[in-house]
């Protein structure tokens, strides 16, 4: 007997139960479908992390205060006032590798424009900043040298922050509140979207260091150092002398502990991908456990059916089915099952994927490999499971079948 | 008429079914059930057969040998000349489906399936192009009476067209035997003198062996040959005496009742049908 053949029995046998045949599908429906969306919103992140690493220059080197040793007691960059102003240039004297840094004070603040207010962070640092992260100002300048040697009171606005407070207006040479202490808007920055860590990178206002260690947060030290090596590998190399050197300045002991910390865009990176890939293994060893349950669901439901229609599997061995047409029927049967459980799955997964990226704002990248791999995975799924009951009714006895009531 | 002479005596030429000394022993553990204790038995081509006996007396178990649908336990059982007995599942399944039709009591066709598709389940193992295999299952459809009833579900049709319908699906393969254990055995006595119609104008019309199991004496009288069994073995073979021809017995029953008198199908449909059907071979 031909395949397509059986195949039309198989649908005709599905189509005559309908609710039992879409509820069975429903488990693979369900696996499938989180397999795929999975799939799609990890490499979604994937995406950012590579997004990420080009935003911040693959050459970025990092140092903050604070330890950088995960777990104890850990001081954050706040409190510590380890890293200064001579640190950073003693790193750019000894340490050749590094080509630029810039340093960085962060302080969070009310800022006001005429009625709009809104919430945000401030970060002080140097004109060079912008440079190192290869960030663009979009409209205006950025501050200068000589305005960061006199902490003036002028900023370089986020395009969030400047959407919020300027709706419909440029805010080039306008004069914004941060505080109690009027700042000149300088110039507005390009957008960089979502940083590694999901947050909004341009939901922030940049001035001199100097005025906000001054103005803002009165301090003499610095929080950060963005610096950026000579070439991506130099960026890896140049971690070791910079913790040397901090240490030596900064009088650590040999066994003691850092009061720094020194990343690479690269571990970033990494770090990110790892978290990520754990992830993706997490929820897709849960939607392979539904892939299974829905493969349990078709084995009990053709178990039924082949209970249920013993009287006809004899009525056809009888007119000459013998036990091959009769185990293939079965078992195309339950593949058709799958198949289209796996199907509706594919579907169900790049409607809920494209759902969470429009509601979250999280890209998502289909996956044509993860399509691929459902749909063969929902197959083997249906032959797996079918196999036994179809065994079991391919190796009826047709005389018992067909007394069967 | 020449055919009938062929066809009557044990003789004939080659006989279609020649069982030695087969036996069929069910071992339930505990006891063991003789259902058949050595039964020798030839079938001529185009003989009509009636199997008679007490229930249990063995009946079903050797149509289910006769049908391949069972092995004997001992004895052996040639088909056309071929021995049977030691086939594999899958050589038998194919001479069920060449070779042979059933007929059952209990009509047995697939629910919620047309009259014509439970037609075509036959021709659909034997491999037949589907386009024939509708045009096949349509004539077999005619030849009992039913043309018009094809697309209508066996939950649609009376016990007697369901019935008919079945003989269609047991003659759609063109089989050399058809074997009916009870084919009347749920019928009123009118439809089942119809159902003796149909099997009797195959049987001469076309030359084909049947072999049916009944209770009934006066199904019996249809045939052309009587074996009753008794505990397992054959206690009488006898032809036929007084030989009812089905076609002239109907006339002289009352008519069905109802607006849906099956008369006109089964009465005349199969006589008008009868033309254009060849004889086989
Ligand atoms: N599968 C089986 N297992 C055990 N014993 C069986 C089986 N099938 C039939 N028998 C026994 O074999 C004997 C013959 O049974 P069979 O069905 O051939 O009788 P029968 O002549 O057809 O009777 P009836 O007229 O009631 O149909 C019975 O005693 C029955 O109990
Ligand atoms: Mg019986």
């Amino acid at each position: 007997m031909d395949f397509l053949n059986t195949f039309r029995i198989a649908l005709r046998a599905l189509a005559r139960n309908k609710m039992r045949s879409s509820l069975t599908m429903l488990g693979i429906v369900i696996g499938v479908g989180a397999v795929i969306a999975v799939v799609s919103i990890g490499q979604g992140a994937q995406y950012l992390v590579q997004q990420g690493i080009q935003s911040m220059g693959t050459n970025a080197v990092f140092i903050a205060a604070g330890s950088g040793r995960p777990g104890g007691a850990r001081m954050g960059f706040w409190a510590v006032k380890s890293l200064t102003l001579e640190d950073l240039a003693a790193i750019l004297r000894e340490v050749p590798l590094i080509r630029q840094a810039a340093p960085a004070v962060i302080s969070r603040g009310q800022v006001v424009y005429q009625n709009q207010n809104w919430n945000t962070s401030i970060l002080g640092t140097a004109p060079n900043y912008f440079d190192i992260r290869s960030w663009a100002v979009q409209s205006g300048t950025a501050f200068t040298q000589e305005e960061v040697d006199y902490a003036a009171n002028v900023c370089v606005l986020g395009t969030t922050v400047a959407n919020m407070l300027f709706p419909g207006e440029s805010p080039i040479g306008k004069t914004v509140r941060i505080g109690n202490l009027p700042f000149r808007v300088v110039g507005v920055l390009e957008s960089k979207g979502q940083s590694v860590m999901g947050d909004d990178q341009d939901d922030r206002i940049f001035a001199p260091y100097s005025t906000v260690q001054k103005k803002i947060s009165g301090i003499t030290w610095i929080q950060f150092i963005n610096a950026s090596a000579v070439t991506p590998e130099a960026s890896v190399a140049a971690v070791r002398p910079i913790t040397a050197l901090l240490r030596e300045r900064h009088h650590i002991r040999a066994g003691e502990d850092d009061d720094f910390f020194v990343r690479t865009q690269s571990e970033v990176a990494d770090l990110a991908n790892q978290t990520q890939s754990v992830m993706t293994l997490l929820l897709g060893s849960i939607a392979s456990v539904s892939l299974l349950v829905g493969g349990i669901g078709i084995m009990n439901i053709m178990l039924v059916s082949v209970t249920e229609r013993t009287r006809e599997i004899g009525v056809r061995m009888a007119v000459g089915a013998t036990e091959g047409d009769v185990q293939s029927q079965f078992l195309i049967e339950a593949v058709t099952l799958s198949m289209m459980g796996g199907l509706a799955g594919i579907i169900a997964g790049l409607a809920g994927s494209a759902l969470i990226s429009s509601l979250l704002n999280w890209p998502t990248m289909i996956s044509l490999k993860a399509i691929i791999i459902a749909a063969i995975f929902s197959g083997a799924v249906g032959i797996f499971f079918g196999y036994y009951p179809a065994r079991k009714a391919a190796q009826l006895d047709p005389i018992e079948a067909l007394r069967y009531e | 008429m020449e055919e009938q002479q062929a066809q009557s005596g044990e003789g004939g030429a080659w006989a279609v079914i020649r069982l030695e000394e087969v036996a069929k022993t069910y071992d339930l553990g505990e006891v063991q059930v003789h259902a058949l204790r050595g039964v020798s038995l030839e079938i001529g081509r185009g003989e009509f057969v009636a199997i008679m006996g007490a229930s249990g007396s063995g009946k079903s178990t050797l149509m289910n040998i006769l049908g391949c649908l069972d092995k004997p336990t001992r004895g052996r059982y040639f088909l056309d000349g071929v021995d049977v007995s030691g086939m594999s599942k899958a050589e038998l399944a194919r001479i069920r489906n060449r070779k042979l039709g059933f007929v059952f009591q209990q009509f047995n066709l697939l629910s919620r399936t047309s009259a014509l598709e439970n037609v075509e389940l036959p021709t659909v193992y034997a491999g037949i192009a589907p386009e024939e295999r509708t045009r096949r299952a349509r004539e077999a459809l005619a030849r009992v009476g039913l043309a018009e009833r094809e697309g209508h579900y066996p939950s649609q049709l009376s016990g007697g067209q369901q019935q008919r319908v079945a003989i269609a699906r047991a003659l759609v393969n063109k089989p050399q035997i058809v074997l009916a254990d009870e084919p009347t055995g749920n019928l009123d006595s009118r439809t089942s003198v119809e159902i003796m119609d149909i099997l009797q104008r195959l049987n001469e019309e076309q030359g084909l062996t049947v072999v049916i199991v009944t209770h009934e004496a006066d199904i019996a009288h249809y045939a052309k040959r009587a074996i009753e069994f008794r505990d397992g073995r054959i206690r009488r073979d006898r032809p036929i005496e007084e030989r009812l021809i089905a076609r002239e017995v109907l006339p002289t029953l009352p008519a069905p009742e109802g607006p849906e008198a099956e008369k006109p199908e089964a009465g005349a449909a199969p006589a008008k049908d009868a033309a254009p059907v060849a004889p086989r071979a």
